[in-house]
Formats: structure tokens, C-alpha cells, sequence
């Protein structure tokens, strides 16, 4: 990974001393953290790009992991070296809200360079979450997402499972998970990426119960957590109890989970509807179904909150570049480009033109499934419980939920313990963040 | 009395007497300027980091003095790393220093091909420490490693990702064999330095291999042993950074994130500078504590030749 970074780096600046003495381009850096499949959309996206006009030259650079690439950014900025444009994981998204003095809003880039932003032609829940209370957006949409339910087809033949029927609720899961590990079919029934964001944020959403006060932290102010709730509990003590005979199996902190699924280990699989690329890369007899919800739940299923990333624009750029970004965001926008990053990587359209258009060529006709994450979190208007959740320090409250959750998977902690400790520790560091 | 004792000390010694006065100044500068650049610079920046509090962009400041040295040293999770880091230290020192013992023992004995060996046991010091830390952790990945394979077809549930004790011995693995060849030199140099005749001696007075190893060698090589050993503790407490970012990342739960893996994470994952840069400090105080021992009581028993 590191070593990735540094190469693209090091072709960067090679593309970036060979174009300097020969063009006179505006030169465009965008900073990001895109690998696999993905990345590849980010190479074809620059490079169209650039193709398409000839007063800026895109030059994307590969930094990392989603924290890396925010801390590069970040320690860049302190430098005075910020690039112009850096993509922010969803979790970032309120240490950058926090920096105002650093960052331009991406609606202000789109009109001082004269472009109209009609806020109408984005997915609302999207744009929603990347502006500030009086609606101004702050970043643009690149990578949206919403966890979705992977599952192996061969492995639920095997299993004896319905093959085109998954698993809607979280029991379900866990009978076809069991039916998998007894019958032999796979090693493990069920594993997933990403616990924080699918299992405590999205849970909380898609089930309509409260993650934390304040609208979850997007009103600001003195935020407590709330995943000590009864039905939290219940929701990890399963997932422990799974744990124990190895019918669930935990794979990592991010997304490690994705290799077991796609060694064939694991029947079930949650994760990021970003996670497309590679799945369908691999050849795999995959299904896709809904993000599983709890049936203890009244309002269960709500609507699911965005994830992935955004594009921030950092501050005390030149006019002239200001210009290039929002002539890439406006190409960003268009209704083909959006369709290509949609269909080739799983993400959500961040345009409604976009979204017809796929949705006018059959595609998702052909690929059935492929919709879901989009009517996953555009179903129900949204709720307090279900904006999306936001934090000044969210990845290392992030960090904490992890360790209190890896202890309980280990057999250390029971899950009421372990959501508690999560709640006292989080509490306790978000008390602090908001004192600096 | 005095004046014989200097001039015999002059003509003994090798050292150069410059005629003019700025010279020796001007030959020391370059050094002292990466000194100065490398060392006293970013140092005092860190003193001075320690004792603001920030957001992480550097927008809004405030000096604290010595708050968040407070609270690092009232923090649980910082007491738990200092424990963390005692028990891999110790336990990738004497792993290296053992296994190194060996090899440099069985080494000295071939009768051919001496170089080759030697030559291949030095090998893995080349390689980088996160490379070395990636190669172990696929050797032991629970999904795809075949080492893990091997171990759980022994019926040992391997499972690095949530066992505590499981990633530990992973981490102490991947940093000890990297240190492996370093001490196997040093080992191979002590050994050709005991005098055979000693050994020869032993030898007719009927003491065994065993015996011959334990009451000669051994003791012989006892200043590289206490040379190696503070060597060892160093680099495991501040050259393994890459292995654990690598392999375990400080996890499961905080139970692989070592001090200076904790430094990293308050600064740059937890984005707390103040409290990364208080840790900082005190690790520069350890480090100065290592070297005063070092030089005062290591290295004039340590003889080179």
C-alpha cells in the first residue's frame, strides 16, 4: 500500500516535470485513496478529462488508505503544500467541516467560476450530508455508497439455501449462516467489512433508532452515543455467540473481510456497495440483496446513510485553479461520466439524470441487485436517526468502538459490556475533541 | 612531570594539530549543520507541539504547558502500551539474540561452505521492515497464509485478528528474524575472536562440546552479548514501527500498539497533536537515557578487535 503511494507519487511528479516545461496547463492535483478496480475509474475519469479540454491538466495521485490520504492532506496543509482538491472518507467529513479557515465550499468553487449549482439535479440524501445546516455544500460527491448483502450462489446451493432469495432480516442471517457452517457447504457462514460503519451507523439508521443525540451529531453541540441500547446489544451478543464456533468471522477493521468472501470462504457478506468492483472482477456466482434489518425494529427498514467519500477543495488556491476544479466538477456531473462510475464501481450515481439514464438503458434489468443501494437510502425521507452521523474526532471514536468490539469477539467481554465501554470511552474522547 | 605526560600523550597519539584557528570549525560545520537541521530543529518543534493543544489543521492554538504530559501519564490505554512494549522488546531481543546464538554456533562449525552460509543468514537484514512485517503476515494470514494452514491443521485455532496473544507472537516473529542476521555478524566476529587454545585446552582436559560452550565461549562472549542486548531493546522499541503498521496496525483491541505505535495513532489517526507530541518526548527521553547508558557502562567492555 505504502509502497503503491510512493510510486504514484514519484510517476506524478515525473508527469508533472515533463508537462511543466511543455504546456502551459493549469495543473490540477487531486489527492486520493482508490485502489483495485476503482482506482482504474479514477485513471480513465482524469484521463477523459483531460482529453476533453486543454486548459487544465488533471493529475490524480494515489495516497494511501482513506485515513492516510486525509492525513496527507492534512499535514500537506500545515506545510503549505495542500493539494487542490483531496478526497475525504465520510468519517473525515467533520474533521473537515471543523476547518473552515482551510477549505473553499465546493458550491462557492462551482459559482465564482461562473457556474450555476442547481442543487435540485443531486440525489438529496447525498448532498444533504456533504453541507453545512444552512445548506451550502461543502464538498462534492465523488464515491457515494451504502452498505449492501453480498451472498456466494454456489455456497447457498451446496448449503440448500434458496438462491434467489437472501436473507432480508438479521435472524435470517444468522439461520442461513448456521445452515452453511453445519451442512458443510463453507468453512464460515457470514462476514463483514467494516463493523463501525454497517453494524453500529447503518444499523442504526436502516432500523430508525437513535446512534448518538443531537440527530446523531449533526446538530452540533454536546453529543452522547447511544449504542448501548437494548437492541445493540442483542444485535452484537449474536454476533458473538457466532463468533464463537466460527460461523461468523471477523476479517478486520476495514474492508480485510473482502479477501474471505472472495476466497470462497464465507457464504454471506455485508459490505459497501463499493466493494462491486472487485466481486464482479473476480468471477464470482454472486447475488446481492438489501442490508439485512432488525425485526425487533417498528420502523425497520428506514433508509441507509451515505458512505464513501468526498472531494474537498482546500483554500488560497489561484483563481485559475479554482477554475480547473470546477470545470472537473461540472464533467464530474454529467450524465455519462456519472453513469460509467456507477456501473463500473458500484457507487451511487450522484446525480438523478444519472440514475434515470441507467435506469432507461436496462441495466439494471440486466443486473438485478445493482439498484438496491440506491433505493436503500432514497426509499423513506430520512429521519433524525438517520441522516447520516457526524463527529469532530469520528475515526478515533471509530477506533474505539473497534478495540471495545474486538475484545467481545475474542470472548473477553459479553456485548453489553463492550457497547458500554464504547459509549464511556466515546463519550469521554468526544467531550475532550470538542474542547479543542 | 606534567609536561612529559602531554608530550608523550602527543606523540602518541594520531590527532591533528591545525595551525589555523577557523579550519577545525569549518570541517566540524557540515556535521553540526545536520545536527542542527535533523536533530535540534524537530526536537525543539516537538518540545514546543507538546505543550499546545490544536486542531488538527493548526488553525486554533493554545498553550497548555505541561497538561497533556498529565494526561498522557494518567491514561490507561498509555500505561498499557508502556506494558505492551516491555514484554515485545524483551521478547524480540532474546528471540533474535537465542536463535542468533545458534545459527552463528552451527555457522563456525561447517567445514565447507562456511561463506555461503554466513553469506545467506545476513541476507534477510537487507529487507525493509514492513516488507519483512507483509511477508510474515502472509505466511500467517488466517485466510490465505500457509503457515497459518499448517497450524490449524495441528489443531491450534491460529487466529492473529482476535487473539491477543496470537498477534504478539506474530509481531515478536516478523522483528526478531529481521534483527536475526544483524546479532548472527556480531555472534560470527565473537566466536572467531575466543582463542582456540583455550578451547584445545579444555578439550584435552576431557570437557565436552556442551561444557566446552558454556564454561569458554560463552563467557568470552559475553561483552557482545550485553552490546547486543542493548541494541536489540533499542530497535525493538524504535525500528519496528513499520512491522506493526504492517502486521496488526496496534490491534486486536490495543494489545500490539507499542509507544511509538501509539505516537502515530494519537497524531495521525486520532488527530490529537499535543498529546502525540508529549509522547514524543518522553520517548526522546528514553532514547537519551539508552545512549547515556550505552556509552557509560557498554561500550568500554566492548572490544571490537
Amino acid at each position: 500500500m505504502k509502497f503503491f503511494g510512493f510510486a504514484a507519487g514519484i510517476a506524478a511528479t515525473l508527469t508533472l516535470l515533463s508537462t511543466t516545461s511543455a504546456f502551459a496547463v493549469t495543473q490540477i492535483s487531486w489527492w486520493h485513496a482508490m485502489t483495485g478496480a476503482n482506482a482504474e475509474v479514477v485513471a480513465k475519469i482524469s484521463k477523459d478529462f483531460n482529453a476533453s479540454q486543454s486548459d487544465y491538466e488533471l493529475i490524480p495521485v494515489f495516497k494511501g488508505t482513506y485515513p492516510e490520504t486525509l492525513n496527507a492532506g492534512i499535514a500537506a496543509f500545515r506545510a503549505g503544500q495542500a493539494p487542490d482538491i483531496l478526497q475525504v472518507f465520510d468519517v473525515g467529513t467533520g474533521v473537515m467541516m471543523a476547518a473552515e479557515g482551510a477549505i473553499k465550499p465546493a458550491a462557492d468553487v462551482l459559482t465564482s467560476a461562473g457556474m450555476t449549482f442547481d442543487k435540485s439535479q443531486y440525489l438529496p440524501g447525498i448532498v444533504g450530508y456533504y453541507s453545512k445546516p444552512d445548506g451550502t455544500m461543502l464538498s462534492f460527491p465523488y464515491n457515494s455508497s451504502s452498505p449492501i448483502l453480498y451472498y456466494n450462489k454456489d455456497i447457498f446451493q451446496k448449503a440448500g439455501l434458496d438462491v434467489n432469495n437472501p436473507p432480508k432480516t438479521w435472524n435470517e442471517v444468522w439461520e442461513a449462516a448456521k445452515k452453511i457452517k453445519t451442512s458443510g457447504a463453507a468453512s464460515c457462514g457470514y462476514t463483514s467489512t467494516w463493523l463501525t460503519w454497517i453494524h453500529l451507523e447503518n444499523f442504526a439508521a436502516w432500523n430508525d433508532v437513535s446512534w448518538a443525540t443531537q440527530q446523531n451529531g449533526l446538530a452540533g453541540g454536546d453529543v452522547e452515543l447511544k449504542i448501548n441500547a437494548p437492541i445493540f446489544v442483542n444485535h452484537f451478543q449474536a454476533l458473538a455467540d457466532l463468533a464463537k464456533d466460527g460461523t461468523f468471522k471477523y476479517g478486520g477493521r476495514t474492508s480485510e473481510a473482502k479477501q474471505i468472501f472472495l476466497a470462497g470462504e464465507c457464504g454471506i457478506f455485508t459490505e459497501s456497495s463499493g466493494g462491486l468492483g472487485d466481486i464482479v472482477k473476480s468471477g464470482m456466482n454472486y447475488g446481492i440483496g438489501q442490508l439485512p434489518y432488525d425485526t425487533d425494529a417498528k420502523g425497520a427498514p428506514q433508509n441507509t446513510t451515505p458512505g464513501g467519500a468526498s472531494l474537498w477543495v482546500f483554500g488560497n488556491k489561484s483563481d485559475e485553479e479554482y477554475k480547473g476544479v470546477a470545470a472537473f466538477f461540472a464533467y464530474l456531473s454529467k450524465t455519462d461520466v456519472q453513469e460509467y462510475l456507477h456501473q463500473k464501481s458500484g457507487y451511487l450515481p450522484v446525480t438523478l439524470a444519472a440514475y434515470e439514464a441507467t435506469k432507461k438503458s436496462g441495466f439494471y434489468d440486466k443486473n438485478p441487485g445493482r439498484e438496491t443501494p440506491i433505493l436503500q437510502m432514497t426509499g423513506k425521507a430520512p429521519t433524525d436517526n438517520s441522516k447520516g452521523v457526524r463527529l469532530p474526532n469520528l475515526p478515533q471514536v471509530r477506533d474505539i468502538q473497534n478495540e471495545e468490539l474486538e475484545k467481545m469477539l475474542a470472548g473477553q467481554q459479553t456485548a453489553q459490556q463492550a457497547l458500554d465501554n464504547a459509549v464511556t470511552r466515546g463519550n469521554a474522547a468526544i467531550k475532550e475533541a470538542l474542547e479543542n | 612531570m606534567g609536561d612529559t605526560w602531554i608530550a608523550r600523550k602527543i606523540s602518541l597519539s594520531p590527532r591533528v594539530v591545525f595551525p589555523n584557528k577557523i579550519l577545525p570549525f569549518l570541517l566540524v560545520a557540515p556535521q553540526l549543520a545536520i545536527t542542527l537541521v535533523f536533530f535540534y530543529w524537530p526536537a525543539g518543534q516537538a518540545l514546543y507541539q507538546s505543550m499546545l493543544r490544536q486542531d488538527p489543521f493548526g488553525l486554533r492554538t493554545k498553550f497548555v504547558w505541561f497538561a497533556n504530559f498529565r494526561k498522557v501519564l494518567a491514561d490507561p490505554a498509555y500505561l498499557n502500551s508502556i506494558k505492551v512494549t516491555v514484554v515485545f522488546s524483551l521478547a524480540t531481543a532474546i528471540v533474535a539474540m537465542c536463535v542468533a546464538l545458534l545459527l552463528a554456533v552451527m555457522a563456525e562449525k561447517a567445514v565447507r561452505g562456511k561463506g555461503l552460509y554466513r553469506t545467506l543468514l545476513i541476507w534477510p537484514y537487507a529487507v525493509a521492515p514492513a516488507i519483512a512485517g507483509m511477508l510474515w503476515l502472509f505466511l500467517f494470514n488466517p485466510s490465505i497464509g500457509s503457515l497459518a494452514y499448517l497450524l490449524r491443521s495441528l489443531g491450534i485455532a491460529w487466529d492473529p485478528l482476535l487473539n491477543g496473544t496470537h498477534a504478539m507472537i506474530l509481531l515478536v516473529s516478523a522483528a526478531a528474524w529481521k534483527q536475526i542476521s544483524y546479532n548472527f555478524l556480531f555472534f560470527v566476529a565473537g566466536l572467531q575472536a575466543v582463542p582456540k587454545t583455550l578451547i584445545e585446552a579444555a578439550a584435552m582436559d576431557g570437557a565436552g562440546e556442551t561444557k566446552r560452550f558454556w564454561t569458554i565461549v560463552f563467557p568470552l562472549l559475553a561483552p557482545t552479548t550485553f552490546f547486543l542486548l542493548v541494541v536489540n531493546t533499542v530497535y525493538a522499541l524504535f525500528d519496528t514501527f513499520g512491522i506493526v503498521h504492517a502486521v496488526t496496525g496496534g490491534g486486536p483491541g490495543k494489545t500490539t500498539e507499542t509507544l511509538v505505535y501509539k505516537v502515530y495513532n494519537d497524531g495521525f489517526v486520532n488527530l490529537i497533536l499535543g498529546d502525540s507530541a508529549a509522547q514524543s518526548v518522553i520517548l526522546m527521553a528514553i532514547v537519551i537515557a539508552l545512549t547515556a547508558i550505552q556509552f557509560r557502562y557498554v561500550e568500554r567492555k566492548v572490544h571490537y578487535g
